[in-house]
């Protein structure tokens, strides 16, 4: 614990760099970018610095979230090979450092959306962290294999609360947006979930293919695949965006889901590369990235 | 939670370097947050001007 950074009453402070890697820096890059898409498809116009505070604030709160996930789960991290080397588990950090940056990361991003925008997108970021550490990290994660299908609605957040923030009220389209990020969590992470399967099993995480099974995992990301695309689409045959994001989301939900149908209907022998769910991992990246830079794209220059 | 198998040996020099690092890190940070909170500010009462 914190002894082992320590020499009889002193201890070596954490290195910045390892309280930066706490707040799950690239987790946060699609953070920010959902939370930005959503503030700029909003109706009206924020001034540049409150919308940078805004979404400095979004930022912040996903990093706190991170850090006391982390914190939460340095134990099952240290058991896991893509999770061993993080500050906590590979003993950089003590768990208190940890603890109490996160908590005060958490308050000062409140503190930073009140004072920037409006109490309504403070108490949705507040809801998301909340929800994050105490309904996903600590409730669900453990017990059950449907942890990320409910959880993902805390990732769901960002573009909700962009939206929010910049007009103080929510309307469908930031609401559509965020059933995007919910029905894309599944096919997401159950593709990452199948090709590391073994380290969640080894940490005794409920994973989906750990305790259902592959075929029935495989089967599953073909049903959301099919839902998420149905609900990308959705915001231009409703009218709420235009021809040029209806188009992309058209195309891209199309490639998502001939790549879910392949991962979605093969089967794997012993050694298998598992090359299909390590494209469609990848693909489910990019997919949101650009079917979110289409909604501000349409809302600025509409066909 | 964390159990580490190899304690890192107390080293005076790293000691004072994360402790420089973090207090230059801070002082950057709070001063960026002061220059934010200023235009934060400005912002605000020009909306509800």
């Amino acid at each position: 614990m914190a002894q082992s950074l320590t020499h009889g009453e002193m201890a070596l402070p954490a290195d910045w760099r390892d309280l930066f890697a706490l707040t799950k820096p690239r987790v946060m890059s699609l953070v920010v970018f959902t939370a930005l898409c959503g503030l700029l498809a909003a109706p009206g116009s924020v001034p540049p610095v409150l919308a940078f505070s805004s979404i400095l604030a979004i930022a912040l709160g996903a990093g706190a979230s991170g850090a006391l996930n982390q914190w939460y789960e340095a134990g099952l991290d240290a058991k896991m090979k893509r999770t061993a080397g993080r500050p906590l588990p590979a003993g950089r950090l003590d768990p208190q450092t940890a603890l109490q940056f996160g908590v005060g990361l958490a308050a000062f991003s409140l503190f930073l959306m009140l004072f920037a925008s409006n109490w309504q997108a403070t108490l949705l970021l507040a809801v998301s962290i909340l929800f994050y550490v105490f309904v996903y990290t600590m409730w669900l994660k453990p017990r059950t294999p449907q942890n990320i299908v409910i959880g993902g609605a805390a990732g769901a957040f960002p573009p909700l609360i962009g939206w929010v923030a910049a007009t103080g009220s929510i309307a469908p389209l930031p609401v559509l947006l965020f059933l995007l990020i919910f029905l894309w969590t599944p096919p997401h992470f159950w593709a990452l979930a199948l090709f590391v399967r073994s380290d969640y099993a080894a940490a005794g995480i409920p994973m989906m293919p750990v305790v259902a099974g592959e075929k029935s995992t495989r089967r599953q990301i073909l049903f959301y695949a099919l839902i998420m695309a149905a609900a990308a689409i959705a915001p231009w045959p409703l009218g709420y965006t235009g021809a040029l994001y209806g188009w992309t989301a058209v195309i891209l939900s199309a490639i998502f889901v001939a790549l879910s149908v392949q991962v979605g209907t093969r089967t794997t022998g012993e050694g298998d590369l598992m090359q299909p769910e390590k494209r469609l991992f990848a693909y489910s990246i990019a997919y949101l990235f650009i079917l979110f830079g289409a909604v501000v794209a349409d809302h600025w220059w509409p066909l | 939670m964390t159990e580490k198998p190899n304690p890192e040996p107390f080293d005076e020099a790293e000691y004072r370097r994360r402790q420089r690092s973090r207090a230059n890190m801070m002082a950057w940070m709070l001063g960026a947050l002061a220059i934010l909170f200023f235009f934060i500010t400005i912002a605000k009462m020009q909306i509800f001007s």
